[in-house]
């Protein structure tokens, strides 16, 4: 017995037993697929501001979630008391969904041999209270002590361990340890009454002990204050952005946010079975530059957006979407592949036990390109060179989407020149991605800080590419 | 006001157990050596369920809890909160908060809100309408109003379904003041997503209502009639020329503009010096014919609560008088750093009722959305707004946005794939009319908002 069947099971009078007759018990109707979700985390955070440390906090959650599908129909329920009659409970609540007769056979489980994208570490306790508290001071005296300018900090440090254990009516039966670390610096910086807010941070699906890496010969907590006060001066000076359609040029790493938007949530299996993509019924058709090659990768050692195995069971894959900018296929969890014929991708997954599995990215980005970073600048008349971004949003019908730079430079004969305020950027994803003209040779993905929210659930995710130019985008800026 | 009988609701009863265990919490961090704590635990319990191209999508049972304790020892604070609600796990995040409270730092401003402030006994607003559905009657309510949208317009070609959902639950809050509330509440709401067009030429758009009282939701029938006529409304949208145009936003998407003036006199960012709104009190923020008042005792309404999330008393309050600024929005922390006294703001706003007095003394008629639209004239109204473009520091605004052309007072053809930027404390100086075509779907009643001139971008 692993670590995680002790906490979420044993510990709660729950064995094989047990799994199986709930299971057994929900497949007497007309059931196709059944599945039970543990999960039990742990998360802490803390948070300094004004030299002190204010916050602290400490989070527990710990639950079962059954589901049962008939067809098309999902019926859910869940317990946050782990127990045989909870179980019961619930299983009974989620099979009220399908009609009387018989389902399919309850598999035996068939135990997975553990994979190793990242450790299971309990991440919480690899640093002492003290030591976190240190942390968080020296980052902002850092920051503080990089630019006098700065008038505020706030660090804040965060780290999740998380145990999930899922069996399933097709003999599905796996378990996972995912542990997930944060720091961020927000810094406001002013002069001569102008201010400006600007943060940057990392994280990664490993222990504390990743802050104090060293990157670039320098550690990277120290990286952290000094991107967030390097970006907040820059704002500082920047001036309007330019309004109407401009040609860009995005920088390598977080930039990607633009696939995450314009492509990524268009390729979910759900939409895609529904036909309410702008992407639906497209594969094996162009439906980008065939500059772009674009995928989905949760097997990155370490990454924010990893998985050993989805909260389906299903081990976390490398899934090329578009190769040479035709469509390969689609993001799938087990309900949506089933419904299309196709195999899962291990892209089911769920914010926790008390909502419904989806089809979500893990890291999505483009490989590299041939072209130099400099000659893509180079090649810019007058533009836009973005290498940040805050955020975006798509409509995945369609495919229009936005997203906001946090950091821009005007492009003016080929030269990065003055900077421009944080504006936002808008396009039709097919449309964008066809007016992909140069990609870059370097490749970088996002510092581990990415969420994404669909359906009210969220979940992390990682994004990367290299530095890439749009012929041709919608620029919101006031000049 | 509530009709339910208190013996008979199991929920009710539950609650009162509740305010026994928060009472323990609470003892159990005093002898754990905390000299503050608030607690605060709630419960919610619901059906939820899709519908999509008249079959069953999903049936969710739902059942959540929660409880989150606060101490204070000294000066310096810790914060736990668990999901799991076992006699265990309850006293672990007690011992957890009050060893983080070992590591965090003394800080001056922070503590319960001061007791003189505090709401002793709840008041009922009668929020509380739970409605018992079985999950077929659930079903066909949801059904129905898919079914209305699919039927009234042949360019609907597919569906992302309908959805009901009826929720009950409570929330308990007590602290070391002694004091010790709750109340129940329920919120109903019935909603259905419709595409029209194909191929590469695809629009979606929605249409949904919330209520308390699940008898007051509009008819499924007419969301969906909504929601069908607002999809085939955006077909074959263009994109404009980048120019500076009066802009209107329509009322469901104008209170968006009030958010980002709440985060902008919200104490945490005036504290910070991150608002665009630093030393604006008393000073004309809006044009003189605005007012904004604070409501929070109103029967039924969506943010109605008699007290905040910090046990605070809520009271009726000018917002904004003329134009002008007449309180920021605080939580007893915020207040103390700015020295001043809270005012019940902890967790949000209780119902804003935005008006315009030009439009009142010229009765609503004047003031509904076509006559906003003879207002506007030639522009832009805008009826979707895309990202997070909004920078409260200095208040720089630039978001993605959709709607229709409007010329000489009539909708001309929809436009998308647009953006729209400026300033907001320009954007709100600017603004020329309010409407009176109010919309009652969230915390704020605002009718949409006529500004003289934003930039937009397009091709």
């Amino acid at each position: 017995m692993n670590k995680v069947e002790q906490a979420l099971l044993a510990d709660s009078h729950i064995d094989d037993a047990i799994l199986s007759t709930t299971l057994t018990s929900m497949m007497a109707r007309q059931v196709d697929f059944a599945d039970l979700y543990f999960q039990s985390s742990q998360h802490e955070s803390w948070m300094l501001e004004d030299g002190i440390v204010k916050e602290g906090s400490y989070n527990m959650e710990r639950g079962v979630g059954v589901r049962a599908i008939s067809g098309e129909k999902t019926g859910f329920a869940y317990s946050d008391d782990i127990s045989p009659l909870a179980l019961q409970q619930a299983a009974d609540a989620a099979m009220g969904i399908a009609d009387s007769g018989q389902g399919a056979q309850v598999q035996a489980f068939k135990r997975q041999a553990p994979i190793k994208i990242y450790q299971a570490i309990e991440p919480l306790g690899s640093l002492t209270q003290e030591q976190k508290i240190t942390l968080l001071h020296e980052v902002e005296a850092h920051a503080r002590q990089v630019d006098s300018r700065v008038s505020q900090v706030i660090v804040s440090l965060s780290g999740v361990y998380e145990k999930i254990l899922v069996a399933a009516s097709d003999g599905t039966y796996g378990t996972d340890i995912r542990p997930l670390v944060r720091l961020n610096c927000s810094v406001l910086v002013e002069k001569n009454g102008k201010r400006e807010r600007a943060s940057a941070g990392g994280g990664a699906r490993t222990d504390y002990s990743y802050f104090f890496e060293m990157e670039q010969g320098k550690a990277r907590y120290l990286t952290y204050a000094e991107e967030a006060v390097r970006q907040a001066l820059v704002n500082l000076v920047a001036v309007e952005a330019p309004a109407g359609a401009f040609p860009v040029v995005l920088g390598a790493g977080w930039p990607g946010v633009l696939l995450h938007e314009a492509v990524g949530h268009g390729l979910e299996g759900d939409f895609n079975r529904k036909g309410s993509s702008t992407f639906s019924g497209k594969i094996g058709s162009k439906v980008c530059s065939e500059l772009c090659t674009i995928v989905d990768d949760g097997t990155m050692a370490n990454r924010r957006g990893s998985l050993n195995i989805d909260d389906e069971g299903v081990p976390g894959q490398y899934n090329v979407l578009i190769e040479k900018g035709i469509l390969q296929g689609y993001m799938q969890d087990k309900h949506n592949a089933s419904l299309m014929g196709v195999k899962p991708t291990g892209n089911g997954r769920r914010e926790s036990y008390a909502h419904l599995p989806m089809p979500r990215m893990t890291n999505t980005y483009m490989l590299a390109g041939e072209s130099s970073p400099e000659d893509i600048i180079k090649s810019v008349k007058k533009g836009i060179y973005a290498p940040n971004f805050a955020g975006g949003q798509v409509d995945i019908t369609s495919g229009k989407f936005v997203f906001t730079s946090s950091e821009a430079y005007l492009i003016e004969n080929g030269e990065i020149t003055t900077p421009v305020k944080g504006a936002t950027l808008i396009g039709s994803g097919p449309e964008a991605m066809k007016n992909v003209s140069m990609v870059g040779n370097d490749l970088k993905l996002d510092a581990g800080v990415g969420v994404c929210g669909k359906d009210g659930q969220s979940v992390p995710v990682g994004v990367g590419q290299p530095t890439l130019k749009i012929d041709e985008m919608t620029i919101g800026g006031t000049q | 006001m509530t009709t339910i009988n208190k013996t008979t609701d199991p929920l009710l009863e539950q609650m009162d157990e509740v305010k026994h265990r928060v009472s323990k919490v609470l003892e159990l961090a005093k002898s754990l050596g905390a000299d503050g704590a608030e607690v605060a635990m709630s419960r919610q319990q619901g059906l939820s369920v899709g519908t999509r191209l008249g079959e069953v999508e999903n049936v969710e049972f739902t059942n959540d809890g929660a409880l989150g304790i606060t101490v204070y020892q000294q000066g310096r604070k810790g914060s736990a909160s668990t999901a799991d609600l076992s006699e265990k796990a309850l006293t672990q995040a007690v011992e957890a908060a009050i060893n983080i409270a070992k590591y965090t730092s003394v800080d001056d401003c922070s503590g319960l809100a001061d007791k003189a402030l505090l709401a002793m006994q709840n008041q009922d607003l009668d929020l509380y309408h739970p409605k018992a559905l079985t999950t077929e009657q659930a079903i066909d309510i949801a059904k129905a109003c898919e079914q209305s949208a699919l039927e009234s317009d042949k360019r609907i070609t597919n569906s992302d379904g309908a959805s009901l959902d009826c929720f009950s639950g409570f929330k308990v809050y007590g602290n070391s003041h002694g004091q010790l509330v709750g109340y129940p509440s329920s919120r109903h709401s019935l909603s259905c997503v419709v595409i029209a067009g194909s191929d590469d030429a695809m629009e979606r758009d929605y249409a949904y209502d919330v209520n308390r009282d699940f008898t007051l939701l509009d008819s499924g029938v007419d969301i969906g009639k909504k929601a069908a006529s607002e999809v085939i409304s955006r077909l074959k949208p263009q994109k404009l020329s980048t120019m500076k145009v009066p802009v209107l936003f329509r009322a469901d998407i104008a209170n968006t503009l009030w958010g980002h003036f709440i985060a902008a006199i919200s104490g945490g960012n005036l504290y910070r010096k991150s608002s665009f709104l630093l030393d604006e009190l008393g000073k004309e923020v809006f044009p003189e014919f605005l007012s904004i008042q604070e409501r929070p005792h109103i029967p039924k309404a969506l943010a109605s609560s008699a007290f905040d999330s910090e046990g605070v008393v809520t009271t009726d309050r000018d917002i904004i008088i003329d134009g002008a600024l007449q309180t920021y929005l605080l939580t007893s922390y915020s207040a103390r750093k700015l020295g001043l006294t809270t005012t019940g703001h902890a967790g949000g706003i209780h119902n804003w009722l935005v008006r315009d007095k030009n439009i009142a003394s010229r009765g609503s008629k004047e003031a509904d959305f076509d006559a906003m639209l003879k207002t506007l004239g030639t522009g832009l109204l805008v009826t979707e707004l895309m990202g997070q473009g909004v920078n409260v520091v200095n208040g720089d605004y630039s978001r993605g946005a959709a709607g229709f052309w409007v010329e000489n007072g009539e909708i001309a053809y929809p436009v998308s794939e647009i953006t729209i930027a400026g300033k907001l404390q320009t954007m709100f100086k600017g603004i020329v009319a309010v409407g009176a075509d109010f919309d009652r779907h969230g915390s704020i009643s605002t009718g949409s908002i006529l500004i003289d001139e934003v930039q937009v971008a397009g091709q």
